[in-house]
């Protein structure tokens, strides 16, 4: 049961679109009981929660294709040149990309395990889509609302190797095997930092809800600054778990060609990026929230504009990252990973722990 | 994992060019490398014998688009000698401006390939975006901006256009500041330096023994250069350094490359200060005597390059034949490859510069 802003919102247009369709039944056809059926509290529910769904899925999919577009732009401006110029301001360069990649022919190879060649794509843009209902966009606006939502978050998070492994290895190719392994190596690296720096967060907040860290961190201070350690481990790892340069080492195109996604092509391969993009997405959203505050912001506007600013802010500075580094190795993220992130996760779960013993926050 | 040959190419991103690199790889670890040339043969020396002799210089510019100037020269020297002609001395201060501005060139098309085989978008398009300064004061000087077809034997084309000395002056005073720009961007990243160091070894007495020369000599520590050690044009007149790193490793291949490429500013403002005006050309003779032989060597911007010519007492070559510098230098391929990771291939093929116009002829 969802109670927000933007159900009660969608709740009152459902019931009057229900009533305008009841009447019709009722006077038109005179079909009574089928009217006041529809009418009725169940069937309203869960008419109202799959708009809800409705609604958050295709917000959360313009930002990630705005994302796509901010990148197009800022890193073209960094790179010296003027990035994408279709329709207004290259907005509808991601529609033009969309429709060209859906009228291409979708090639399965031969040698290629059908049923898993399938299955990966679309557990990857399932699973990804499943994150976007998980991250509240501002106090009155998401679709669930859980009491664990940060480790489901990163649950989810962690399940996208298993289905790169998934298709790098039904690929039937010496590159996506190659690829899909990377992702396998590169979660070890990335994932105990983050989830460490992470706990640091739910100590000092003392709840894994996304609106109890915010609500802790509009009360108190936002917790960049006295996590500033876990802050920085978070926003490393986190650009390795959406495999963005310099951490692409499963799609590595120097080498690997392709990575794991080599023999995808067409509207599934478009679908791979995008669902790439809605992880940054879910990457961002998550780091505003456990570490700058959410929504909190100066109340001249609406708390949701605050989050999706900072979110671009953030976003900027992956962009900004990918336009000035290289791409590492598995050897050298393994020790990243291990020899400097971990440590510094380590230090600032003792700072929160501190800091919560200490009573100061 | 069992061991597995891996090619690379000839379709590969990897590869600049239309060669195949196969490799034997344990899980990443490669233990074996076999470079696969000739996907680029065109018969180049076979259709010389058909061609009369000035119809041979504008081929010879498609023996390496990114370096066509030097090759062209390299046939007109050859002539040269065959034909025992004395080139008047403006024609060689020309010449040696425009093979200089020709190895900044080339060098900043390796620096952009090498960008893109470590991921970094960056670093392909700032030096792109200089190679266009040379590429446009080339286009001043003869009209072409790839393969110039610009000397001739027994001189040059064309004098140089108004306001040479000035366009090359202020290209240069540019060029030296972006290569800070460029060094910035690539020496002082960590992971750059991670990528290039310790990887691609080749130990001076392997690369004496496999007959690399050029850049990737001296990046061996091999302090061996044509243009100081059998000086052609006017490269004993001026004043300038052999740059020679010692660590034999990729990274100091790409130092050697980056130094070259200050050296030759260095060089070019020499030349525009001591050129002095007078006749640019003579007229060579139309016919070479049968039997006679001719030979040059310059130091390309990729190495060595070779021209022996037998004259046939007609205005064809009986053979020509073409010693190029990448052809030697990919035999050392293995040599370098093995031991290190399928990561390193772009770190280190990219730091040969491959070329593969010149290789397959």
């Amino acid at each position: 049961m969802i109670q927000n802003g933007l159900y009660d919102f969608i709740y009152g247009i459902a019931l009057w679109l229900m009533q305008v369709v009841a009447w019709f039944f009722n006077n038109v056809l005179s079909w009574y009981g089928f009217g006041s059926w529809l009418v009725s509290p169940g069937v309203l529910e869960f008419l109202t929660t799959l708009l809800v769904a409705l609604v958050v899925f295709i917000v959360g999919f313009l930002v990630s294709i705005t994302f796509i577009w901010e990148e197009r732009k800022i890193l073209g401006r960094l790179m010296d040149r003027r990035g994408t110029q279709v329709g207004f301001l290259g907005l509808f360069q991601n529609f033009a990309d969309g429709l060209k990649t859906f009228i291409k022919e979708h090639i399965i190879p031969d040698e290629v395990d059908k049923q898993l060649f399938n299955l990966a794509p679309v557990l990857l843009i399932a699973m990804s889509c499943l994150m976007i209902c998980l991250i509240p966009i501002g106090p009155d606006f998401y679709m669930a609302n859980l009491s664990a939502g940060l480790l489901l978050v990163f649950a989810i998070f962690s399940l996208a190797p298993f289905a790169i492994l998934m298709a790098g290895w039904s690929s039937n190719n010496k590159y996506t095997v190659m690829g899909g392994m990377r992702a396998a190596a590169q979660l070890i690296a990335y994932e105990v930092p983050i989830l460490l720096s992470v706990a640091g967060v739910v100590v000092l907040v003392g709840s894994l809800n996304f609106m109890d860290i915010v609500a802790f961190q509009q009360e108190n201070i936002w917790l960049v600054v006295p996590l500033f350690l876990g802050a920085l481990v978070f926003f490393i790892g986190v650009i390795a778990e959406v495999e963005r340069i310099p951490f692409d080492l499963p799609e590595a195109e120097a080498e690997l060609v392709e990575g794991w996604m080599t023999e995808y092509g067409g509207f599934r391969w478009g679908l791979i990026m995008l669902s790439e993009y809605v992880r940054g997405f879910a990457a961002c959203g998550v780091l505003v929230l456990i570490f700058l505050g959410g929504w909190a912001g100066p109340d001249f506007i609406w708390p949701e504009v605050w989050f999706l600013i900072k979110m671009f802010l953030v976003f900027a500075l992956f962009i900004w990252v990918r336009g000035a580094l290289m791409r590492v190795t598995t050897k050298q993220i393994l020790g990243l990973g291990w020899t400097k992130l971990m440590p510094l996760a380590l230090i600032n779960l003792g700072i929160a722990i501190a800091l919560r013993m200490g009573g100061w926050l | 994992m069992a061991e597995m040959w891996l090619n690379m190419g000839p379709q590969h991103p990897m590869t600049h060019g239309l060669w195949n690199l196969r490799v034997k790889v344990d899980g990443e670890t490669m233990t074996e490398a076999e470079p696969v040339i000739g996907y680029l043969h065109r018969g180049w020396e076979k259709i010389t014998e058909n061609r009369k002799f000035t119809q041979i210089i504008p081929m010879a510019d498609r023996l390496c688009y990114g370096a066509s100037m030097s090759w062209s020269h390299l046939y007109c020297l050859t002539m040269e000698n065959l034909m025992e002609v004395e080139v008047p001395e403006r024609a060689k201060w020309i010449r040696t401006i425009v093979l200089e501005a020709q190895r900044i060139g080339s060098h900043l098309m390796w620096l952009a390939a090498l960008g893109t085989d470590l991921g970094s978008y960056t670093v392909f398009l700032y030096p792109v975006r200089e190679r266009e300064l040379f590429l446009d004061l080339m286009q001043n000087l003869c009209g072409a901006r790839m393969t110039y077809n610009y000397p001739r034997i027994g001189g040059v084309r064309n004098d140089v256009p108004a306001n040479f000395e000035r366009d090359f002056t202020r290209v240069l005073n540019h060029f030296e500041k972006r290569l800070t720009d460029y060094e910035a961007l690539c020496d002082q990243s960590t992971i750059f330096r991670m990528r290039m160091e310790d990887v691609g070894y080749l130990s001076a007495e392997k690369a004496k023994n496999l007959g690399v020369t050029g850049p990737n000599l001296r990046g061996s520590g091999v302090d061996y250069d044509v243009r100081r050690d059998d000086p052609y044009e006017m490269y004993d007149q001026v004043d300038w350094k052999v740059c020679v790193e010692k660590t034999c490793d990729a990274y100091a291949r790409y130092r050697v490359k980056m130094d070259e490429m200050r050296e030759s500013c260095n060089i070019i403002r020499q030349c525009i200060k001591r050129m002095k005006p007078g006749a640019i050309r003579v007229k060579p003779p139309r016919t070479a005597p049968k039997g006679k032989t001719g030979w040059a060597h310059v130091e390309d911007p990729r190495g060595e390059g070779f021209m022996y010519v037998i004259g046939n007492g007609d205005d064809r070559p009986y053979r020509l034949k073409v010693r190029s510098p990448i052809f030697v230098t990919v035999s050392a391929a293995p040599e370098m490859l093995v031991g290190y990771k399928i990561a390193d291939v772009p770190a280190i093929m990219g730091s040969v510069d491959m070329c593969l116009g010149e290789t397959d002829r």
